[in-house]
């Protein structure tokens, strides 16, 4: 347990060493690189096996006066939610890293940057000072850029450009918010418990005005509609790796955001939004969907799917109850692993080989056939993306919809058309990608492709071996979530609706 | 005013100091112009600048308030902090003159900085208003040659011309409201000018004064609509004299305009809010400080130069610093100092890495630096450090200048006071001002180079200015209280 803010530690020496290593050798960087992620994998493991839920709200890791004039601290803590988080974010680097071992161009600062990115992921989930909170959130934010812009394809700059601006402008709203927080609410400190008691003061009004500028600033990186724009040019831009984490877990920063600051700071401003959110939720789902459904490039059809996907997110978390926010988190661990999944084998087993992507010339090499562990790995993605029974989607988008039910019947059933669209637009894509019928096959498409490395096996076997245990058992993840929802730090907003 | 020649000189040890060091300079370099090259000139003069410099380091360190002459000069925090920063600000700056060889009259150039530097550490620390104006003329006229210092190159004498105009223009505007303020109150000394005004209304006659002397401040701070200047002379200048005027000069413009308005001229405030506005200079800065974020911020969009670029973004900077005056009289004088002290050391580093790259200026266009993380690790690592401070990006030091000033801000005032509009303005143009700041770090580390790799000679000197301004920014980033408490 006490070993957790290592993760972040290790992360920056990691990216330190990986560096410099990477000047010498690239092996050796992406040795270090894995070397890194495995024993930040580790460590949260353990910490999540050896866990016992705290009845009060947060395990206090550390906590110890950083800026006192202003009552800052660096205070991390940990509960149910916030490890979950943890356990994806060591999956998800790991994966990634195996789908990014065959980098050759500035290896070193590659897995630097990405490391660094972790290190501010891994700290975010465990912030409970909202300035901390802040700051890794934005360590986050400047290594996407270089990631992208260096290492990207299709649009790069762009691409990264437009995703690190929409991140920024959102974490500036956030900024503005937390500091009107602190400043109108008279808060001794940033602490997550002493802001939420002294919130209370402010007025009504507040509650919502300052609830509208945070909740927005962090659904602009979770990619809440209208503001999801950033993240299919974002996806496609970002090399595997990146888009992998982008998907998986930087969309999750924003999630988290709202549910660990946003939704407890302001219980009150709750029912005035909670329409409004729900509504553009249900809106990005299907709207996200259909555009899904006749995308050319087989990228797009990922990065709108995770737009879709992350939709239920927000309105799991909207819903505030206690059914649709252990379905919100259970959600993110879900997707950001079938996510990472799908995008390694669109952007690294497939693009690698076949150097496009886009689908009507894919649907000409049989791939069906000539890499059958693809395309078997794909199928299972794509079913569990589609939210089939046995994967982790399932219990996931299931638990969402139920806790929305009752709140509102519509939503849940526009919600469950989302869903079938999300069947539909995946369907397509297997069958265009995989299993065009033979006719379309052209002769002139047959020379071998490189065979699949270890690897990419290895990560492939990783994330559908968590889709499918959490799919199996999802107590294992909701005994670690709903203990903490039911914590005191919760009650405000679980009690705040009316079910 | 009750003093003696022995307080006097030991108040004003660091400025003579300075003055004793600028003529050793030249005294040295004299004697020994004939027998030595050129470089070894070079490096002689800088030992000489570094030993005074240091010297009025620690004169000025240990000063304290014991030393104050009511009336005359002060010690207190404002004037201490600055007065240190300045210092050392300018140590740098010299450090870093190795950095541009070829030049061919090193003891000149530093006389005359370490002659700006005595009136610059005069003003922070000014009681007495025409004492005040005296410093910042000696400072000005220095600067305005250092400016136009490189005599080869039109760019300098060009640059260097349109700050002296516009300077005494503005000096003249200054001036004039002074004599006004004088006219009204009968003083030149602070206090009697405050305790005066307190029992007086603002008048006709001290809101013309408050007018002028705000067009003085908004030249000598590069605020806009005042900024005319700044884009050619940063762009012009030698680089030590540009990284000089950048960090040194607004440090130093900034304390003494603190101490004027917010201690002299604190009764002619005003007020300023949605409901019951009244007139002082809270309102004129506020129009100050929107028209620099604008300006600043969209100016600087649409620079190929990164000078350009950089004057520009010094005028975005401007802005947050006037929310941190106007808030001066809750907050002290941590909150200006940290700012600037940071905000200095960061382009003091760019300004030298600059210098470095292309000694002789030959198009200073910001994709002249593509490639540089091939061509120079260090230097690209360096420059994009202190890109990334410019940005506001946690957990360097940039960012907690920021934070600070915007939660003082708005801790006093709320966000629903035109205070705090100006403070959501200032956070949401920071991400305008990321882009362009990502613009130049896409040059350093995206866009593949077409020069060879780099063969540059660090000096130590110039190494130690660049590890040092490094440091700052990393260590007053996690550890912001060392200056803050």
């Amino acid at each position: 347990m006490n070993a957790l803010p290592c993760t972040i530690y290790l992360s920056f020496t990691g990216a330190l060493l990986a560096l410099l290593i990477g000047k010498r050798s690239a092996l050796g960087a992406r040795i270090v690189a894995l070397a890194t992620a495995l024993l930040g994998l580790e460590i949260t493991l353990s910490a999540a096996f050896s866990y016992i839920p705290n009845p009060h709200g947060l395990t206090t890791l550390v906590n110890t006066p950083w800026i006192s004039q202003l009552g800052i601290h660096y205070y991390l803590a940990v509960d149910g939610i916030s490890l979950t988080l943890l356990i994806l974010t060591g999956l998800a680097t790991t994966a990634g890293i195996l789908f990014s071992w065959n980098i050759e161009e500035r290896v070193g600062e590659f897995f630097a940057l990405y490391l660094v990115l972790i290190g501010g992921v891994y700290g975010v989930f465990m912030s409970a000072d909202v300035f901390l909170f802040f700051v890794f959130y934005e360590i986050a934010i400047v290594p996407k850029y270089f990631l992208v812009a260096i290492w990207g394809s299709k649009n790069k700059e762009y691409g990264a450009m437009k995703l690190v601006l929409y991140s920024f402008v959102g974490s500036s709203l956030v900024l503005a918010g937390l500091i009107w927080t602190y400043a109108a609410s008279g808060a001794s400190s940033f602490g997550l418990p002493d802001l939420i008691q002294a919130s209370s003061h402010l007025t009504h009004i507040q509650h919502i005005e300052i609830f509208g500028l945070i909740f927005f600033g962090f659904a602009t990186l979770a990619g809440l509609f209208p503001l999801h724009t950033w993240a299919p040019t974002g996806h496609v831009a970002a090399p595997t790796a990146a888009s992998m984490l982008l998907a998986g877990v930087v969309m999750k920063l924003g999630a988290y955001g709202c549910l660990r600051v946003a939704l407890p700071l302001f219980p009150q401003a709750i029912d005035f939004w909670q329409p409004i959110i729900a509504c553009l939720a249900v809106l990005g789902i299907i709207y996200a969907g259909l555009i899904a459904l006749i995308q050319e490039d087989f990228k797009y059809v990922i990065g709108y799917s995770s737009v879709s996907h992350m939709g239920f997110v927000i309105l799991g978390l909207i819903s505030c109850n206690l059914k649709s926010l252990s379905g919100a988190v259970l959600q993110m661990f879900s997707h950001g692993i079938i996510a990472g999944l799908l995008f390694a084998v669109v952007g690294r087993m497939v693009y690698e080989r076949t150097h496009t992507r886009n689908l009507n010339e894919l649907k000409t090499m049989g791939l069906g056939k000539r890499l059958p562990f693809v395309a078997c790995v794909f199928v299972i993605a794509g079913l569990a993306s589609m939210g089939m029974p046995a994967f982790s989607g399932f219990p996931a988008e299931l638990t969402i919809l139920i806790g929305t039910w009752k709140v509102s019947a519509v939503w849940a059933t526009a919600a469950a058309v989302g869903i079938l669209i999300s069947a539909a637009f995946t369907l397509r894509a297997i069958q265009l990608a995989f299993f065009s019928d033979a006719k379309s096959v052209t002769s002139a498409n047959t020379h071998a492709f490189a065979p699949i490395t270890l690897p990419e096996k290895l990560g492939s076997i990783l994330l559908i071996g968590t889709t499918l245990i959490i799919g199996l058992k999802p107590d294992l993840l909701f005994n670690l979530i709903n203990p903490a929802l039911q914590s005191p730090y919760f009650e405000n907003i679980i009690k705040g609706v009316t079910s | 005013m009750n003093f003696n020649y022995t307080q006097l000189l030991l108040a004003f040890s660091p400025e003579i100091t300075l003055i004793i060091g600028a003529c050793l300079v030249l005294g040295a370099d004299f004697i020994t112009q004939k027998s030595v090259p050129l470089s070894q000139r070079v490096t002689q003069s800088i030992l000489v600048g570094l030993i005074t410099l240091v010297a009025a380091g620690y004169l000025s360190y240990t000063s304290n308030q014991a030393l104050d002459i009511p009336g005359i000069i002060t010690f207190d925090p404002l004037a201490y902090g600055s007065r240190l920063c300045i210092i050392i600000l300018t140590t740098l700056v010299v450090c870093s003159l190795g950095a541009t060889p070829g030049r061919t009259q090193p003891a000149e150039y530093i006389s005359l900085l370490l002659l700006g530097t005595s009136g610059l550490i005069v003003m922070p620390a000014a009681q007495n208003i025409i004492l005040g104006f005296l410093a910042l003329e000696l400072a000005s006229l220095s600067l305005y040659i250092l400016t136009g210092f490189d005599r080869t190159r039109s760019r300098s004498s060009e640059a260097g011309m349109k700050y002296f105009i516009l300077g005494s223009t503005a000096a003249a505007f200054l001036l004039f409201g002074i004599s006004l303020i004088y006219g009204a109150t009968g003083s030149v000394d602070l206090n009697l000018i405050a305790s005066h005004l307190n029992s007086h209304p603002l008048t006709p006659l001290t809101k013309i004064s408050l007018i002028f002397i705000i067009v003085g401040f908004g030249f000598k701070t590069a605020a806009a609509p005042f900024h005319l200047w700044a884009p050619d002379v940063y762009e012009g200048a030698p680089v030590t004299s540009a990284a000089l005027i950048s960090s040194v000069s607004k440090l130093a413009g900034f304390a003494f305009f603190t101490r004027l308005l917010c201690l002299g001229l604190a009764p002619l405030r005003g007020n300023l809010s949605f409901k019951d506005s009244s007139a002082g200079w809270l309102i004129l800065l506020a129009v100050l400080t929107l028209a620099s974020l604008l300006i600043g911020n969209l100016g600087a969009l649409a620079q190929t130069n990164i000078r350009r670029l950089l004057a520009y973004s010094a005028i975005a900077h401007t802005s947050t610093l006037i929310i941190a005056l106007m808030i001066f009289n809750t907050t002290g004088a941590s909150l200006i100092i940290y700012y600037t002290l940071t905000y200095g050391c960061a382009l003091i580093g760019i300004f030298t890495i600059l210098g470095l790259l292309d000694p002789e200026y030959k198009s200073g266009l910001i994709t002249d630096l593509a490639g540089l993380s091939k061509r120079s690790p260090l230097l690209a690592g360096l420059l994009g450090l202190y890109t990334l401070s410019l940005a506001g990006i946690p957990p360097l030091a940039g960012f907690f200048g920021k934070f600070f000033v915007f939660t003082f801000a708005l801790k006093s005032q709320g966000l629903s006071s035109p205070l705090g509009i100006l403070v959501l303005a200032g956070i949401l143009f920071s991400a305008v001002a990321l882009y362009y700041y990502l613009g130049i770090l896409k040059q350093i580390f995206v866009k593949p180079g077409t020069q060879a790799p780099l063969t540059i000679k660090l000096n130590v000197a110039t190494l130690a200015a660049l590890i040092l301004t490094a440091l700052v920014i990393v260590v007053l980033g996690i550890a912001p209280q060392l200056i803050v408490n």
